[in-house]
C-alpha cells in the first residue's frame, strides 16, 4: 500500500482519524467512564447537558455519556465478531466454490443465495427471538448473513484470477488448488476482502442498534446505543438530548467506517490504480 | 406570502369544520394497550377480555360499581335467608339476549353450572366454589344454595367471570360474544380494534354512545401520538407515564389518576433455593428502594404498599415500615442466609413498563447488596408459561389487577409456590365471616402474616392513569374492577 497516496485521499483520512476516535473512547471506557453506567441515579433523571453531565442523564438519572462510552464496547464487539464470522466462514467458502468449480460450486452458490435471499435483519429478529434476546445471539444472526456477500465476493474475485497467467503457470508445475489458493489467490483479494470488511462492520454496527432497538440486542444493565434510543422515544418531548447523542454515535461511526471503506478500496483496488 | 395566507384561512376552515363534527359526536374510539385473545369472559383470565366485554356486552346477576360497590344488575333484587345460605335473586323481566333469544332463570342456571362444572374452562372457578346448588323456582326467580356462608358471594357475583350466558350462544362467545348488555359486538379487526355498537332493544337504561372503538395501541409512544392527534379520544389506562404532565398541561384533556386493584410485587420462587429462605426474601424486599422504584419507572405515579393490599380499601394497613429500604440489614441478612458473597439469580419481566423499567431498577439495588440478576425479558404468552403455569423462574415482576385477591397466596399451584397453614386458615376464616368488623380484623392479621413472611417483595399499587378528551363525561376514575364501563358515557359540547 502507497502510504502518500492513502494519505492524499480524504476520505480514507477523514474516515480513519474518526473510526480511530471512536476505537480510542472504547478503549478508554475499560479504564474510566465519568460516572459508572450500571448505578443509577434516580434523582437526578431527565437532566440536560450540564458541566457534570456533559451530555445529560437519561430517565434513571444515568451519564448519558458514560452510557455512550461503554455502548460503543458492545457496538464494536457485536460487529466485529459477526464480521469475523461472516469472513471466516465466506471467504474459504468462496475460494472452494472458485477452486473446485463443478457441482460442488454449484451446490454452494445456491445455498448461499438462499441465505441472502432472506431480508438479513429480519431473519436476525427470527433468530434472536426463537433463541431469546442477548448480544451473543445478535452477532451470530448479524454473523450468519455477512456469509454470504463474503462468499460471493471472494468467489468472484477468486474466478477471475483462476484464468490468469500466474496462476494457470503456477498449475503447470504441480501446485495443487488448495496451494494455489493460499499463495496466489488469497494475497491477491486481501485488499478486496479489508474493503468489504469494513463496509459489513458499519452494516454490522446499524444492524446491532437496530435489534437492540426492539429489545432483542445486548440486554440491560450493558448500555446499548439502539436501547438508548428506544428508551428515549417516549420521552423526546421531556429530554431529546436522551435521543440526540445515541442517535449522532451512531450516524457518526456509521460515516466514519463508511468513509474508511470508501478511501481503502481507492487506494487498495487496483481497479482504481 | 399570498400563498401562506391561503394556507392559514385553510386551515381556519377545517378548524371551524373539525370543531362543528364534535359537536354531535356519539361515537367513541378508547385506546387499549393488550388486544384480547378471544372476547368469552368466561373462559379466559386476561384483564383485555372484561375491559371490552363488561358492563358493555355481558352481564352478571350483581355488577361492581365504579366504587367497587355491588350493584344489581339482572338480578332486580335479592334476599338472603337466615342462615346466610340461601340466596334468592328476582331477575329483570323481559330482557332478550343480543341474538334475540330470551333470558330467564334456566339461563342463569346453565351459566352458573357452566362455569362451576367438571369441564369448566372458566379461570375464576374459585369464585363459585360456595355453590352447592342452583334451582329454577320459576322464569324470573332463581335460588342459590351455598356450602357454607360466604361473605363475598354477591361481590364474586359481580366478576366478569360470572356473567350470564345463553346456552344457545355459549360455545361462540370467544369470536362472536352475544350478552344482554346495552353494547352489542359489531366486529374485531384483529391486530386493529373491535367495534361495539349501541343495543336498541336493551332492558335497562339505554347507552348514550351509539358506537364505540376499542383501538390497540401497545406501543407508548404511538399512545401519545394518537391522543394528541385525536384518533383515540381516551385512553383509559395509559401507558405512558412520563408524557403524563404534558397532557396535564393540555386544557383539551382530562387527566384522571385513579386507583386500582393492582398490587404490583416481585414474585420470588418461594420452592427455589435460594429464595426458600426467608431471610433472603427479606433481603431482597429490604434492598428495594420503593420512592426510587416509583420515581424511576413510574414517573411518581403510583403508590408504596408493604402488603398484599389495595390502599383505597377499608381494612388497609400501611406497612411499608416492615420492609423499609435498608441495604446495610439486607446485606446482613443475605450473610446470616450462607450467602455472604451474593449469589446469580435471575428476573423474569413481562412486557408492560413497570415490569421492564422496575425490572432495570431493581436489578441495579440488588446489585448493590451482591445479587446478581440476569435480566429476561419475556412476552406475555411465554410468561404465562414459563412463570404462571410451569413456575420456571427464580424472579419475576408483575402486577395482579384481580380484585379481592388475597387469596392467591394462600392458593396450593399458585406461582409465588408459598405455602403456609395460617394464611390458608386466615383465608379460611374470611370466607366464613360476613360480620364487617370481624372481617377487617382478620384481613390486617393476613396483611400482616404476608408483610412478616415476604412471599414476594410488595412494591406499590398500579394508578389508572386515565387520559381522555375534556369533552367526554361519565368514565370510571378508579379501576375498582378491570371494566371500561362505557354506559354512562357522553360527550359534551
Amino acid at each position: 500500500m502507497n502510504i502518500g497516496k492513502a494519505l492524499a485521499n480524504r476520505s480514507f483520512c477523514v474516515g480513519l482519524i474518526v473510526t480511530g476516535m471512536i476505537a480510542l473512547v472504547a478503549l478508554a471506557s475499560f479504564v474510566w467512564t465519568p460516572y459508572p453506567v450500571a448505578a443509577l441515579d434516580i434523582a437526578s433523571k431527565l437532566k440536560p447537558p450540564s458541566a457534570a453531565h456533559w451530555l445529560g442523564t437519561d430517565h434513571f438519572g444515568r451519564d448519558i455519556l458514560s452510557m455512550i462510552m461503554v455502548g460503543s464496547r458492545n457496538s464494536i464487539a457485536v460487529a466485529s465478531v459477526s464480521v469475523a464470522i461472516g469472513a471466516g466462514i465466506g471467504v474459504p467458502l468462496g475460494l472452494w466454490g472458485a477452486a473446485s468449480g463443478g457441482y460442488i460450486d454449484e451446490v454452494l452458490m445456491r445455498f448461499n443465495d438462499l441465505v441472502f435471499a432472506f431480508p438479513a435483519l429480519l431473519s436476525a429478529v427470527m433468530i434472536t427471538a426463537v433463541f431469546g434476546p442477548g448480544a451473543i445471539n445478535a452477532i451470530i444472526a448479524i454473523g450468519i448473513f455477512n456469509i454470504p456477500v463474503f462468499a460471493r465476493v471472494a468467489r468472484a474475485a477468486a474466478l477471475s484470477l483462476w484464468s490468469r497467467e500466474f496462476v494457470i503457470a503456477a498449475g503447470a508445475i504441480g501446485k495443487s488448488p488448495a496451494r494455489i489458493t493460499r499463495d496466489h489467490i488469497l494475497p491477491n483479494l486481501a485488499s478486496l476482502l479489508i474493503v468489504q470488511a469494513t463496509i459489513q462492520f458499519s452494516l454490522g454496527i446499524l444492524a446491532e442498534a437496530g435489534l437492540s432497538y426492539v429489545g432483542l440486542g445486548s440486554q440491560p444493565p450493558m448500555p446499548s446505543w439502539g436501547r438508548m434510543l428506544f428508551e428515549a422515544q417516549t420521552m423526546i418531548g421531556l429530554a431529546p438530548h436522551m435521543a440526540l447523542f445515541p442517535g449522532l454515535a451512531i450516524v457518526i461511526t456509521v460515516l466514519g467506517l463508511n468513509l474508511l471503506g470508501d478511501g481503502l478500496r481507492d487506494v487498495l483496488d487496483p481497479r482504481f490504480r | 406570502m399570498k400563498s401562506w395566507k391561503l394556507v392559514i384561512a385553510g386551515v381556519a376552515v377545517s378548524l371551524v369544520m373539525s370543531s362543528a363534527s364534535y359537536a354531535a359526536k356519539t361515537d367513541l374510539v378508547l385506546g387499549i394497550v393488550l388486544e384480547p385473545p378471544h372476547l368469552d369472559p368466561t373462559a379466559g383470565a386476561a384483564a383485555a377480555i372484561d375491559e371490552i366485554v363488561y358492563a358493555n356486552i355481558f352481564e352478571g346477576l350483581t355488577r361492581i360499581g365504579p366504587k367497587g360497590d355491588v350493584l344489581p344488575a339482572l338480578a332486580e333484587s335479592w334476599t338472603q335467608s337466615e342462615d346466610g345460605k340461601v340466596y334468592t335473586f328476582k331477575l329483570h323481566k323481559d330482557v332478550k339476549f343480543h341474538d334475540g333469544t330470551a333470558f330467564d332463570a334456566d339461563d342463569v342456571k346453565f351459566s352458573l353450572d357452566r362455569a362451576r362444572g367438571n369441564t369448566s374452562t372458566n379461570a375464576q372457578k374459585g369464585l363459585f366454589a360456595a355453590i352447592d346448588t342452583v334451582d329454577v323456582v320459576d322464569p324470573s326467580t332463581v335460588r342459590v344454595t351455598l356450602k357454607q356462608p360466604s361473605g363475598d358471594f354477591l361481590y364474586n357475583m359481580g366478576w366478569g367471570d360470572a356473567v350470564i350466558v345463553a346456552p344457545e350462544s355459549a360455545g361462540t362467545n370467544k369470536d362472536k360474544p352475544v350478552g344482554t348488555g346495552p353494547f352489542k359486538f359489531n366486529s374485531w379487526a384483529k391486530g386493529s380494534q373491535i367495534v361495539i355498537a349501541k343495543n336498541p332493544d336493551y332492558w335497562g337504561k339505554p347507552a348514550l354512545l351509539d358506537k364505540a372503538t376499542f383501538r390497540v395501541i401497545p406501543d407508548p409512544a404511538a399512545a401519545t401520538a394518537a391522543l394528541l392527534a385525536g384518533d383515540v379520544q381516551a385512553f383509559p389506562v395509559f401507558p405512558s407515564y412520563e408524557s403524563i404532565p404534558q397532557f396535564q398541561a393540555d386544557p383539551r384533556f382530562k387527566v384522571v389518576i385513579g386507583t386500582t386493584e393492582g398490587e404490583t410485587v416481585l414474585g420470588m420462587n418461594n420452592k427455589k433455593p435460594p429464595f426458600d429462605n426467608p431471610k433472603v426474601r427479606q433481603a431482597v424486599a429490604r434492598a428495594i428502594d420503593r420512592k426510587s422504584l416509583i420515581d424511576g419507572a413510574m414517573f411518581g405515579f403510583g403508590m408504596p404498599i408493604g402488603s398484599f393490599f389495595p390502599p383505597h380499601h377499608p381494612a388497609y394497613i400501611d406497612l411499608t415500615a416492615e420492609t423499609a429500604y435498608d441495604p446495610e440489614l439486607a446485606k446482613k441478612l443475605i450473610a446470616e442466609a450462607g450467602h455472604p458473597d451474593g449469589f446469580k439469580t435471575t428476573l423474569k419481566l413481562p412486557p408492560p413498563t413497570y415490569a421492564r423499567r422496575g425490572g432495570e431498577i431493581i436489578a441495579a439495588e440488588l446489585r448493590e447488596i451482591g445479587i446478581e440478576a440476569e435480566i429476561i425479558p419475556v412476552e406475555w404468552a411465554q410468561w404465562l408459561d414459563q412463570v404462571f403455569k410451569n413456575k420456571d423462574y427464580d424472579m419475576t415482576i408483575v402486577s395482579h389487577t384481580e380484585p379481592n385477591d388475597l387469596n392467591i397466596f394462600s392458593r396450593d399451584d399458585y406461582y409465588f409456590n408459598y405455602d403456609s397453614p395460617a394464611f390458608k386458615d386466615l383465608i379460611k376464616q374470611i370466607d366464613a365471616t360476613s360480620n364487617g368488623a370481624e372481617r377487617t380484623g382478620l384481613y390486617q392479621q393476613a396483611q400482616k402474616l404476608l408483610a412478616k413472611d415476604v412471599p414476594a417483595a410488595f412494591l406499590f399499587q398500579l394508578p389508572k392513569t386515565g387520559i381522555w378528551d375534556a369533552k367526554i363525561k361519565g368514565l370510571w376514575e378508579n379501576g375498582p374492577i378491570q371494566a371500561n364501563d362505557l354506559t354512562a358515557v357522553k360527550w359534551l359540547d
